[in-house]
């Protein structure tokens, strides 16, 4: 299921046997005591990547990324760093900077002083000092802000220093844990299309947590979707929104309508599933490894659902239902239809005329149509 | 939540405040009496002062009285702002409560016990009794004054920030002495203010531990008033109280202050944000 390389740039070190991964986890398993916050994961990371770990409050993305920067130490397995185990290195040794979730700015020191606070503890001349924090200032676009302090900046504006300070030494690899957190929305989709823009210029290796999907997709070259202390799924948003492989990664990643049913046929690439008595059988893709019987679940996002009055004459799945209640979201809507069984689907249609003119109402009577590929049938 | 004025906490509060501080009032009232005589007031005079000044018993025992508060609180305040330091981030070690129950403990054992006791410990030393065994002795309890104050600071301190520094070169030592100490500084020197005037204050554990050759203000007061009341002896405990008073009040103005900044600091934080 590998898409062209238009859709994720030409930038694909992880299809290439050849490239050294700049991150690698073996077998890395942190225990806290009895609790297994990361369990036996293996990733790696390629350079130049904007790499995003994903998943619930509590899942271990900012154990994982303390491990990187040095403030835990895995209970058993190797992260290596450019092919070197960096166990035994201690945070202030690493190539590695991170930007906190609180920003954690030196409150004593000025703006200039948080990011020169690196510089002078590395091997960069006093004299090359200055230029480089004006730089760093101005690429955050801060170089007014030099000498004030960090409770005299808006929240926006601490953020961009928190960056600006982490990149100054220049690390082979930032990490970015929940940067955005703390932003309000529109600031936060400002701020990623600046983070990708810094990321793209300097080249650094970026690894991001987050709990947004939204913003997972937005800045990621590949994203991690994570569960309990394990990789659910590794691959570039593109992927893990029409392709995921588990039902955890739908429902987890953007919207979806999940089926309950079983295989009643299966062909080379076609699948008939039934899924409730008196509905018509859904047509679908047959996945790898999908037996005749087995259980599974048909996933299917909602904008690839259409709505019409009449049945459609040539939809390879059409289901008839009521529309129970319409999501308005402005320049979408989302209609809830339910089927005869009580099963409730999701369909989203784009308003492309004023809303006095919507065709469907509540209580109309509806069929939901899709084709045989727009879903996805998950095992798991 | 209704503060009404009413008689009963006027008349309580009044009662309460009288007891406590009319006793301090005579004393430096009479501090400036003109009269030889303790008991019979004569007019005013700070004559008492100035005889104070040329008295050399009570200016020896003054500048012993400084150098030991001096030399022992800074002793506490190093060693207090270790304790707090480990206490509070090292998190669960084993014997943890034990540690931080133990560093209270000299805040309510009496002090003859905490005298006796460290005179017992010198002597078995073999050593000699002196400025510096009551320096050792002051450095020692009110080290737990010091830990009390800093741990409190430390408390709310966001450990982020020491990460921070950690993540960006230092060396623990460095991010404690370029991170952690500028910012618990109001903390910490009050800690310092507070060892100080305990240290002023203290008559029985000093007793205990000094020799011949060291007497503190508070004993020369004391071994002269066995000896009769003098109003030198009123002048002398004043300037004590103020300068106690002074260390008192600056100290947990410091503390308070830092704590508003901070609190604004934060509120404005999130205004912004
Ligand atoms: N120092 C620690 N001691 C004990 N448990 C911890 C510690 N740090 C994290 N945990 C636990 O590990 C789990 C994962 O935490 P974390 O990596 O912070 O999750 P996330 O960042 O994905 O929300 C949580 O259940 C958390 O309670
Ligand atoms: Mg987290």
């Amino acid at each position: 299921m590998n898409l062209p390389a238009e859709q994720t740039g030409d930038f694909i070190p992880w299809e290439d046997a050849d490239a050294k991964p700049i991150i690698r986890f073996q077998g890395v398993t942190k225990k806290f005591g009895d609790f297994t916050a990361i369990d036996n994961l293996s990733l790696d990371i390629y350079e130049r990547e904007f790499f995003a770990l994903l998943g619930p409050s509590g899942c271990g993305k900012t154990t994982l990324m303390r491990m990187l920067a040095g403030f835990e130490t895995p209970t058993s397995g190797e992260i290596m760093l450019d092919g070197q185990n960096i166990a035994p290195v201690p945070p202030n040794k690493r190539p590695v900077n991170m930007m906190f979730q609180s920003y954690a700015l030196f409150p004593h020191l000025t703006l200039a002083d948080n990011i020169a606070f690196g510089l002078k503890r590395s091997d960069m001349p006093k004299s090359e000092i200055a230029g480089r924090v004006d730089e760093m200032l101005s690429l955050v676009q801060l170089s007014k802000f030099g000498s004030r302090k960090p409770h005299q900046i808006s929240g926006g504006q601490r953020q961009r220093v928190a960056l600006a300070r982490a990149l100054a030494k220049s690390p082979k690899l930032l990490l970015l844990d929940e940067p955005l957190a703390a932003l309000d929305k529109k600031l936060r989709e400002e701020t990623q299309f600046e983070l990708m823009d810094i990321q793209e210029k300097l080249g650094t290796t970026f690894v991001i947590v987050t709990h947004d999907q939204e913003e997972a997709m937005t800045v990621a070259s590949r994203v991690a979707v994570m569960d309990h202390g394990q990789l659910v799924q590794v691959a570039t948003p593109e992927q893990i929104y029409e392709f995921p492989n588990s039902r955890y990664v739908a429902d987890f990643i953007g919207d979806v309508n999940l089926i309950e049913g079983a295989a009643k046929s299966v062909t080379k690439d076609a699948a008939v599933i039934s899924w409730a008595e008196g509905l018509p059988d859904i047509n679908a893709a047959a996945p790898e490894g999908l037996a005749k019987g087995d259980n599974c679940c048909f996933a299917i996002r909602p904008e690839k659902v259409s709505i019409s009055a009449e049945k459609p004459t040539d939809a390879a799945n059409a289901l008839p239902g009521k529309v129970l209640d319409i999501g308005y979201l402005g320049n979408m809507s989302t209609y809830h239809v339910e089927l005869g069984n009580g099963q409730i689907i999701k369909a989203q249609v784009a308003n492309q005329r004023r809303l006095s003119r919507r065709a469907y109402t509540w209580d109309d009577q509806v069929w939901v149509s899709f084709t045989a590929t727009a879903g996805l049938v998950l095992s798991a | 939540m209704s503060r009404r004025f009413s008689w009963f906490n006027a008349t309580s509060l009044t009662l309460g405040f009288v007891f406590l501080y009319l006793p301090i009032l005579i004393l430096v009232a009479y501090s400036f009496n003109q009269s030889k005589l303790v008991t019979v007031w004569a007019g005013f005079s700070t004559k008492w002062y100035g005889e104070l000044f040329q008295n050399q018993a009570f200016m020896d025992a003054a500048i012993v009285t400084l150098k030991v508060a001096v030399v022992s609180s800074t002793i506490a305040t190093i060693l207090g702002t270790m304790a707090a330091y480990v206490l509070v981030r090292l998190g669960r070690f084993k014997g943890r409560t034990l540690f931080s129950g133990m560093i209270y403990a000299p805040l309510v054992v009496p002090d003859v016990i905490v005298g006796l006791s460290l005179l017992l410990l010198f002597i078995s030393l073999g050593m000699g009794r002196g400025v510096t065994t009551i320096v050792l002795a002051h450095a020692t309890f009110s080290m737990c004054y010091v830990s009390v104050v800093v741990s409190s600071r430390l408390v709310s301190f966001d450990q982020s920030l020491e990460e921070a520094a950690l993540d960006l070169g230092c060396t623990p030592w460095d991010a404690f002495r370029s991170v952690t100490l500028p910012i618990i500084a109001p903390a910490v020197i009050s800690g310092w203010l507070l060892a100080f005037t305990l240290s002023l204050d203290d008559l029985v554990i000093a007793s205990f531990v000094s020799g011949p050759s060291a007497t503190t203000l508070p004993m020369k007061i004391f071994s002269q008033v066995r000896l009769g009341l003098s109003p030198e002896i009123n002048a002398l405990s004043t300037i004590m109280i103020a300068i106690v008073t002074v260390g008192v009040v600056s100290s947990s103005l410091l503390n308070k202050r830092a704590t508003v900044r901070r609190l604004r600091q934060e509120q404005d934080a999130l205004k912004q944000s």
